[in-house]
């Protein structure tokens, strides 16, 4: 029971996060959408600063309690290069990840987010049930 | 620098340590929980992420609700909204990419780059790879197909 109300209350920051930067910014806190257009040049500045602030994010963390979060990879190097292609490819083609799809297209009552969001959801669970049975 | 774009500089620096801290705090940068949480077949599934997407979404609509009401964002002459509407072979195709790679190794591209601050070597690797397949279907991808749709 100790894990869902940091759990909650991540994920309440996150969609706080979200309404900041879509009422001030007018911008879809969208990771794989913000960091994509860094790669392609576009709105550099913005999307720099908020990658930082993502980054700064684990170190204010630990300024609150103490350590930094704690990020167990149990994934091999050469699965990890795999996973992190397909996450690269898939969330271009699909306009979208956990962030964009799943928090504010979830939010906006976005029919295409709920197709996505019910993909990669399902997707992931069959992966990584199916990968389990070999760990 | 005009005022306006240091605004949107400041908003977007503070929204993503916000998104940061969040990640942290709820155990979505940790690749163990999220594999833990997708693997439903382990014998100790653990659900405790599915209350950080309902957090997450019962924040939002409240303040999506609020815009609504805002001709323009403070800091903005337009709402910057997706323009694709369609369901189609892309939008199914690379969720199911994706979160094939999410089970794999348990990173989503938010808390891949939020775990950079940790400086383990594994999660560059993972960065890496992640921003090769981004460029690959931005830059290479997109050449193949007659539609790109890609919008700013």
């Amino acid at each position: 029971m100790t894990t869902y109300l940091p759990s909650l209350a991540g994920g309440m920051l996150l969609g706080l996060s979200a309404v900041v930067l879509f009422v001030a910014n007018g911008r879809i806190a969208g990771i794989s959408g913000i960091f994509g257009r860094l790669l392609a040049g576009h709105n550099m500045a913005t999307n720099i600063a908020f990658v930082i602030g993502l980054i700064a994010g684990p170190f204010l963390y630990a300024a609150v309690y103490g350590k930094l979060p704690s990020m167990v990879i149990l994934a091999s190097w050469p699965v990890v290069i795999v996973a992190g292609l397909f996450v690269g490819i898939g969330t271009r083609l699909g306009s979208g990840c956990t962030s964009g799809h799943g928090i504010m297209g979830l939010a906006r009552f976005s029919t295409r987010s709920l197709v996505a969001t019910l993909t990669f959801l399902a997707a992931g669970m069959i992966t990584a049930t199916a990968a389990g049975v070999f760990r | 620098m005009n005022g306006l774009l240091f605004a949107r500089l400041s908003v977007a620096l503070v929204a993503g340590a916000m998104f940061g801290f969040g990640l942290s705090l709820s155990g979505m940068v940790d690749p163990a929980r999220v594999i833990g949480f997708l693997d439903v077949g382990s014998g100790h599934w653990d659900p405790s992420l599915m209350f950080v997407l309902g957090g997450a979404v019962a924040v939002a609509i409240p303040g999506v609700l609020l815009a609504h009401r805002l001709s323009k964002p403070v800091f903005d002459d337009r709402f910057h909204l997706p323009t694709k509407a369609a369901i189609d072979r892309r939008l199914i195709a690379g969720s199911a990419i994706f979160g094939i790679g999410w089970g794999l190794a348990g990173f989503c591209p938010g808390p891949a780059l939020s775990a950079v601050a940790t400086g383990q070597p594994v999660v560059l690797l993972f960065v890496f790879a992640m921003t090769s397949g981004m460029m690959l279907h931005d830059r290479v991808f997109v050449l193949l197909t007659p539609f790109t749709g890609e919008k700013r």
